[in-house]
Parts: C-alpha cells; structure tokens; sequence
C-alpha cells in the first residue's frame, strides 16, 4: 500500500517530456517532488503563472509571487505571468497537456465530486469545475477509502458534483485505475496489495484483467 | 492627453454609496486594492455586494469589510481561511455565491469587452448550472452565464501613468486587468505613479482607456498569507 508520497510518485510517471501540467492541492502539489529531472515539463497555477518552480530561499519571499495555494513560490527560466481569463483559457481551451487533482468521491462514469460535504462550510470550487470540464486528460490522485473505509470509488456519486464524465485516470493508495465504458477498469496494483483487496475497496464497477503488474515506482 | 490622475484616495472613491456592487481585483492576499479598502471601511458603506475571487482573511482584505458587516453578500470562486465570514455565512447575515473561478474570470472579462453572457462547458451537470440556459456545441455542453454589473471596480497595478495606462506585476496581476473597465467607474491605484510617457507602450498591460481614476496608494502592507520557503 503506498502512502501520499508513494502515490505522487507513481503519478509523477504519467508527466512526459513537453507537458504543461496543472497541479490542485494536497496530494497533487507533491507530483512535482518526483519528476524526472531528465524532462522539460513547466507547471501552471490558475491564479496566473507558468513555469512556477520551488519556494523561495528564507528572505527571497515575494507577496507578488504566489500559487493557487497562496503560497509564496519562485519562477524557473521561462516562465510568464497573465490575467486569470487567459489562465482559464488557457485550461478551457486545451492548451495545457496535464491536470492532477484530489477528489471526494469518482463514480464508474467518470463523475468526480471533490468541493462541498452538504452540511458542512463550504469553502468553493476555486477552479475546480473549470478545469475538470475541459481538460483532456485528468488524473486524479486520493485515498482508495475514506476515513472510515468506505470505498470513494462508487457506481454513482454521492455528495454534489464538480463535474460529469470527465475522469480518465485514478491512482490511488491501492491502484492505478481506468474510467472506460464499462466502468473502473485496474491497469496496475500497489506494491504488496492483492486484487482481492483493491476488489473489496470499490464499490464501483471493476473489470480485472487476466494480468494486473504491480506498479514501478522509480 | 487625457488625464485620469486624482489627489487622493477619498477623491477616487467620489460617488461610492450604500447598496452598490463593487468588484476588487486580488487573488487571496495578492494584488488587492489595499487603499481602496480601507477607504471604504472609513467611509462605513453599508449593504455592498462584492465580486472578488476570495474574501480576505479576517483581519486584512475584504475581511475589513466583513468584520465592519459592510457587505451584504459576496460573490467569489472560494472564500476559506476567514473565521468571520464563515460565522456571518452561517448565520445567515451574509448572503454568499460561489461560481467557478474561471467563470467569475470570464464574467468580469465579458463586462469589460461588451459581451451580455458567455458560454462556459464549467458547471454542467452540476448544481451551478441549475435554473441556467444550456446548449449544446459540436456535441459538448455549455452553460450560459451573463457578464457582472457593477458600480465601481478597484484595482491594484503595479506602476501607472497620468493616462491611466497599467502596468502589473507576478501574480498580482490576476483578475485586476479584466476588472478593469468592466464596471461604471474603474479606480486603480499603483504602487507607483509615473508622468505619462515615462512607461515604454509595448509594455501597457491594460491602456488608460479602461480606467476613470488613478492615484498612487500609500503603506502597502502586502501581506503573504503562506509563507512557504526552503533552507539555503
């Protein structure tokens, strides 16, 4: 079973040479811990940058140079900054190759729900809806569970909806898993973790293939 | 040349009322119209409606506002890290809208370029879209949305000139170039106010044209609101 870290790093393999990737919060920022350094890949920040590189050395901390999280960050050779219409055009339109988010719950269809628990303050979508609604290819990087066992990979969603039919790929503590017609389809397990166990935790439909390798990490 | 220079922040605000929808350009703690603000914390307006992607944090930004109970309702992309509003949200004293950043984005942008609404694929299927006209294009779904109306738009450049003329700087820049001209009366203050001409054309991120009022602020706090770093 991986941990945080072990699932951005299996992520951090679907990241190619060229890309531009747009990272969400939580697990997803960790991605870009374990890129290869052999590849040219430039991240973007909704709230209007490219080519955001890591936080500043104690003292180079600028409050004009932050990311979607707020945090005080450096740019790498490069890079540009923009308004926030051109930021989401840039996502809307399918310019950038890449998004990795968390998610609450993903159904079998490709349904995602990750920004409001009815009941509970509710915080917003930030860019969340705008991202999932247009990207190509979204991987979305959670526990296989929730805290209390259940399976966040369902037939259908729960809790309210941030976008339909939009998930293509899953990586998760236990798998590496494909939205398709017929539902979750498991490409790869978790070191250590048997299909059995990756059975029991989704409740979603799940095609198993006659082989499922375990996953590579490095 | 047409001069948009006024002398002061009190001058620029002229013709704020209660009730009015003001936008504020700013994302979190960056780029925010921080003399603006507190002018209108002075001036104790009642019953604003603000369009800004975030609401402060409770003690600095729109949480001047919130804690003053200036505003009757906010209309933002995300509104967490501020204990008040949360409280006047829950209790019903503040009426709250959250549509999606990149629609909040496309809405000032709309207002500014004189388009009534836009088609947006962000929210279909969700309960965002419900109540709104749908339609489909080359087979993908879009939600119609409609550009802000607003009374004022404040918003923080980096450098200006005497024309009105903008420039930005990192992420600051944001939503503050299409806020600007996209309500009846946009007021930018800049960090630094030059003569006109003394700014290279190329470089103008958003000519005066936008822009009734310009004046140059004073003790920029310009908070971080997540100090990230690492270790030399």
């Amino acid at each position: 079973m991986l941990d945080k870290n072990g699932i951005a790093k299996r992520i951090a393999r679907e990241v190619k040479d060229g890309f531009y990737v747009n990272l969400g919060i939580g697990i997803p920022t960790l991605v870009a811990n374990y890129v290869r350094d052999d590849i040219e890949v430039e991240f973007q920040s909704e709230n209007g940058v490219l080519g955001m590189g890591p936080f500043p050395f104690e003292g180079e901390e600028d409050a004009d140079i932050i990311n979607a999280g707020k945090q005080t960050i450096t740019t790498l050779k490069g890079a540009s900054f923009f308004d926030s219409a051109l930021s989401f055009g840039m996502i809307r339109g399918q310019h950038v190759d890449l998004t990795i988010l968390g998610a609450m719950e993903v159904a079998e269809n490709g349904d995602i729900a990750n920004w409001k628990i009815p009941g509970k303050m509710v915080k917003g979508m930030g860019g969340a809806m705008d991202l999932v609604a247009s990207a190509e290819n979204i991987i979305v990087a959670m526990m296989h569970t929730n805290r209390a066992g259940q399976s966040k990979l369902l037939k259908r969603c729960t809790l309210p909806l941030t976008g339909v039919g939009c998930v293509t790929k899953i990586v998760t503590n236990l798998a590496v898993l494909e939205v398709t017609e017929n539902g979750f389809k498991l490409l790869e397990r978790a070191p250590g973790v048997t299909v059995d166990e990756i059975k029991a935790a989704t409740e979603g439909k799940l095609e198993i293939p006659d082989e499922v390798p375990e996953m590579i990490l490095a | 040349m047409i001069t948009k220079t006024v002398d002061s922040v009190s001058e620029a605000l002229q013709g704020v009322k209660d009730n009015m929808t003001m936008m504020l350009g700013g994302f979190g703690l960056s780029g925010i119209p921080e003399n603006a603000i507190s002018h209108l914390v002075k001036l104790n307006v009642k019953g604003l409606t603000c369009i800004s992607n975030n609401a402060g944090v409770d003690d600095f930004g729109l949480g001047l506002l919130l804690q003053k109970k200036q505003i009757k309702k906010m209309i933002s992309s995300y509104v967490g890290e501020n204990a008040e509003f949360e409280r006047q949200m829950l209790s019903g004293e503040l009426d709250v809208e959250l549509i999606p950043q990149g629609t909040l984005a496309e809405r000032c942008r709309a207002a500014q370029a004189g388009f009534p609404a836009i088609y947006t694929p962000a929210g279909y299927g969700t309960e965002i879209a419900e109540g709104k006209e749908t339609r489909e294009f080359d087979g993908k779904m879009y939600v119609l949305e409609h550009a802000f109306k607003a009374d004022f738009a404040f918003i923080k450049a980096w450098k200006g000139d005497t024309a009105g003329n903008l420039i930005f700087k990192g992420t600051a820049r944001n939503f503050n170039p299409i806020m600007c001209g996209a309500a009846t009366v946009t007021v930018a203050e800049v960090e630094e106010l030059l003569p006109a001409g003394e700014l290279d054309p190329n470089q103008i991120h958003i000519p005066g044209v936008f822009v009734q009022r310009i004046f140059e602020g004073k003790n920029y706090e310009k908070r971080i609101e997540q100090r990230t770093v690492r270790k030399r």
